[in-house]
């Protein structure tokens, strides 16, 4: 307390005294206006500058739109592209290919996607979940134009033709990622009382893994699904030297087939501009089929959520 | 119990088959390369003539050009990316405004590449052709900018949302002991929020300027394939992934070929590291 | 007579469309601990926070009546003025872990732009970890990181970063509640100590620490004052049988 009491008399007179200017400019009122100024200014730029960026997605939609949609009417669905030269046609062929591939992608990526899952919520913490945590983080910065070199060297290559099965291998390696994590995330919340309500009933560990929990994490699990799906339809990338394209309509799936990406990129730099008007055309078409897809992902990720 | 035995071996076989998987993806762009590696070494990261016909192959154009365009398109998004950030996590956390900006960024994300390319290429490029002819330089349109900008637009919902997740881990009795302390909010953000998250946001950046440096279609249709190396920003030029993309399907003999894989290798490379990296910087700084 | 430092008059607070602080008045005076304690979601922390305008950080909330620091409304001022003249430790302690030791304490100079020269930065550093009563524990370690303190250390260097802005007032929101019992103790002491500087504001949950450090008690329920008074007073003889009853444990 006596040691107290000295600093009070003390130090208290030095500080006043050394302080005498610097109190008078701390509650300066001009130095306070420009503090606030400066506050004020800086949220405005925040603003500005977030308003700014989206910007461009206006300007990309109605663009899309306005020069899309005057491209579309039933031919440009059921009919297949007509030679240079010849007016009309439809992308029938590219839009069937894209799904195909769609679907390819799907049949080879979920299953092993959503076991992925499952092994990296049952075993979190072991070693294994570790390096296979690290191996997808990776595998989701793989820059999609190297997924199609591997397509390419491990499908096209070997059967000397190119092939939308070649291009489904592509784009299912970038959908496993997205369904991983969903699967993972999705997984976790499941409360460890309910896995274990199952077991106490007697329930085997994989059929409680199989009928309890991933049922209860269906919602998850789909719009892990769909976000792939959205995030592969509109690929080209990989599809360049795997897929290909074509300009006829082609069910083999080891044959080369077309993409309404591919039809954009080709259609989009050739000089034709009843071209240019049927890949707006199809930009519209993907467009509004990914950020619906997108739409479709978040409702149900908020419908069909089970409550815990 | 049987069962139980036989579902857990499936578990862990699918992990293995992961691992397989991306180890497959290096081995096998390792191995194709090995022609270029073996036959051209280091030059073909220094030599700056690309001429296939003449079985000539420096890929230094294409280096720089993926690191210019990259690097510009990285500055030009960090204040929008940064800015909505923090308009998202500090100033409109919910309401009109906050869905408007949220949702917009979300759409963006969203849009195919090769869309990206087509408007900037119908859109885009007409408008830099103007700016180029009232500053004197030759009136390409397409070019390292044009690229930049649009790369920039299309890597500013990745960088802005992964930056966003920085920031809300800064805790918030730390902001509140500086506003206790007087401190406007501009303040909290510069002397606090932005100390406290600045690894985990130099991290994000990085993971952007990854994103960036793979980058295809839209780089591909706008910076105007230019096998030579660039003399200004604003001329046409060509990246390793555009490079990849424009000549792969013809790339007949094998040394071509595989000095094509060698450069995806070396993306691959890069950007296996970028991620690992940074994702271990944004996870040192979650538990701090 | 005590001297007022802060009068409370008629002063409500909402949440959206709930009251969380019921017409409440009260006066803090100078140089003297007041204690508001009272069950868990009483209001007491809100009450608190509404002295420095803290709550206004979060949306949605109206206030109505009067709160004046000497003669001057609070809701008069900028917020930013006000709460460098109210300073306040908080539940947990929170020492900014970008700072070294000597850089919290000066933090508040260093936030708002304010500067200072060497030599007064110093001056206010020592001053005010003395005063905190952590100078002989770090004054070898100042430019270390503060987060390496123990708890109870940390929370002295958050005092100190408050007593640096030389406020009128100190707001100290359950400020041992993270703590053990030896670093509340030393928490309890300093605050008895600190009394010759500055006026106290505590919330606690905890009565016999109320008991232990403070001159005034406020006694709040379902977000009224019940009772406010001298704190010997108040434990020996209460006035209101809600107290009574909080005092000897049959609810809160």
């Amino acid at each position: 307390m006596g040691y107290q009491k000295d600093v009070k008399s003390l130090m208290e007179k030095e500080i006043n005294k050394n302080l005498e200017n610097n109190q008078s400019f701390i509650v300066n009122d001009k130095h306070i206006f420009f503090r606030k100024i400066y506050n004020i200014l800086f949220k405005t730029s925040i603003i500005l500058f977030s308003i700014i960026s989206i910007i461009p997605l206006f300007l990309i939609l109605f663009y899309v739109l306005q020069k899309g949609i005057t491209a579309i009417d039933w031919d440009f669905f059921v009919k297949l592209p007509k030679p240079v030269g010849v007016e009309g046609g439809g992308i029938s062929n590219a839009i069937i290919g894209t799904f195909l591939i769609i679907l390819m992608s799907s049949l080879m990526s979920v299953p092993l996607g959503v076991g992925t899952g499952i092994f990296l919520s049952e075993y979190q913490n072991s070693k294994l979940a570790y390096v296979v945590r690290l191996f997808v983080e990776v595998l989701q910065g793989v820059p999609s134009i190297v997924m199609g070199i591997i397509a390419y060297l491990w499908v096209v290559r070997p059967m000397g033709i190119f092939s939308g099965f070649s291009g489904a291998i592509a784009l299912g390696m970038m959908m496993l990622p997205v369904i991983i994590k969903n699967t993972e995330e999705t997984l976790k919340l499941i409360p460890h009382s309910l896995k274990e309500a199952s077991m106490s009933l007697g329930v085997p560990y994989y059929k409680t893994i199989l009928k309890v929990v991933l049922p209860s994490s269906i919602s998850g699990i789909v719009t892990g699904v769909l976000i792939g799906i959205a995030r592969i339809a509109g690929e080209t990338a990989p599809l360049l030297f795997t897929a290909f394209g074509n300009p006829f309509m082609n069910l083999n799936i080891f044959k080369p087939m077309n993409s309404l990406s591919l039809l954009i990129f080709n259609y989009a730099t050739s000089p034709y501009q009843d071209w240019h008007r049927i890949a707006w055309g199809a930009s519209l078409f993907l467009i509004v089929f990914v950020l619906f897809t997108n739409l479709v992902a978040n409702g149900v990720a908020k419908k069909w959520k089970v409550e815990f | 119990m049987k069962s139980d035995t036989v579902f857990k071996y499936v578990l862990h076989l699918i992990a293995v088959i992961i691992l397989a998987l991306l180890s497959l993806i290096f081995i096998t762009l390792f191995v194709n390369s090995l022609p270029s590696i073996k036959s051209l070494g280091l030059k073909f990261f220094i030599s700056t003539r690309w001429n296939p016909v003449k079985g000539e192959f420096g890929a230094l154009p294409f280096l720089v050009g993926t690191l210019i365009t990259s690097f510009l398109a990285l500055i030009i998004s960090t204040p929008f990316s940064l800015s909505i950030a923090v308009f998202l996590s500090e100033y409109f956390k919910r309401g009109a405004l906050s869905s408007v900006i949220r949702s917009g960024v979300e759409l963006l994300s969203g849009i195919p590449s090769v869309i990206y390319g087509f408007w900037g290429l119908f859109v885009l490029v007409p408008v830099i052709r103007n700016l180029e002819l009232k500053l004197h330089v030759p009136p390409y349109g397409v070019g390292i900018f044009t690229a930049s900008l649009l790369l920039a637009i299309m890597i500013i919902p990745y960088s802005a949302s992964i930056i966003r997740e920085v920031m809300k881990l800064v805790p918030a009795d730390l902001k509140e002991a500086a506003y206790s302390l007087g401190a406007t909010r501009f303040e909290v953000l510069k002397g606090v929020v932005i100390p406290y998250s600045k690894s985990g946001i130099t991290a994000g950046l990085i993971l952007a300027l990854g994103r960036a440096l793979g980058e295809t279609m839209a780089v591909t249709m706008v910076i105007g394939n230019a096998n030579v190396l660039p003399t200004s920003i604003f001329a046409p030029s060509n990246t390793m992934a555009s490079i990849i993309a424009n000549e792969f399907s013809e790339a007949v003999d094998s040394i071509y070929l595989s000095s094509l894989v060698e450069l995806g290798l070396l993306l691959i490379v890069v950007s296996a590291a970028i991620n690992i990296i940074s994702r271990w910087v944004i996870k040192r700084t979650s538990k701090v | 007579m005590e001297s007022r430092v802060l009068e409370i008059k008629d002063f409500s607070m909402y949440y959206g469309d709930t009251k969380a602080v019921d017409n409440i008045s009260m006066d803090v005076y100078k140089n003297k601990v007041t204690a508001i304690m009272g069950p868990s979601g009483c209001g007491k922390t809100t009450l608190l926070r509404s002295i420095n305008r803290m709550h206004e950080l979060v949306a949605d909330t109206r206030t109505t009546g009067e709160i004046r620091l000497y003669d001057t409304e609070i809701h008069s001022i900028s917020p930013i003025v006000l709460r460098r003249k109210i300073g306040m430790v908080f539940q947990r302690p929170n020492p900014f872990p970008t700072m070294s030791i000597y850089d919290n304490v000066i933090a508040g100079y260093k936030l708002n732009g304010i500067r200072l020269k060497r030599a007064d930065r110093d001056i206010i550093v020592e001053d005010s970890l003395k005063k905190a009563a952590l100078w002989e524990e770090v004054k070898d370690k100042l430019h270390r990181k503060g987060t390496f303190l123990s708890g109870g250390q940390q929370q002295r260097l958050c005092v100190a970063r408050a007593l640096a802005m030389k406020p009128e007032i100190l707001l100290l929101d359950e400020p041992t509640s993270a703590l053990d019992p030896k670093a509340t103790t030393k928490i309890e002491s300093l605050i008895e100590e600190l009394k010759i500087y500055v006026t106290m504001v505590l919330v606690t949950h905890n009565m016999s620490q109320a008991a232990r450090v403070s001159d005034y008690t406020a006694f709040l329920f379902l977000g009224e004052l019940v009772e406010y008074g001298q704190t010997q007073k108040m434990f020996t003889t209460p006035e209101d049988k809600r107290t009574e009853e909080y005092l000897t444990g049959k609810f809160g």
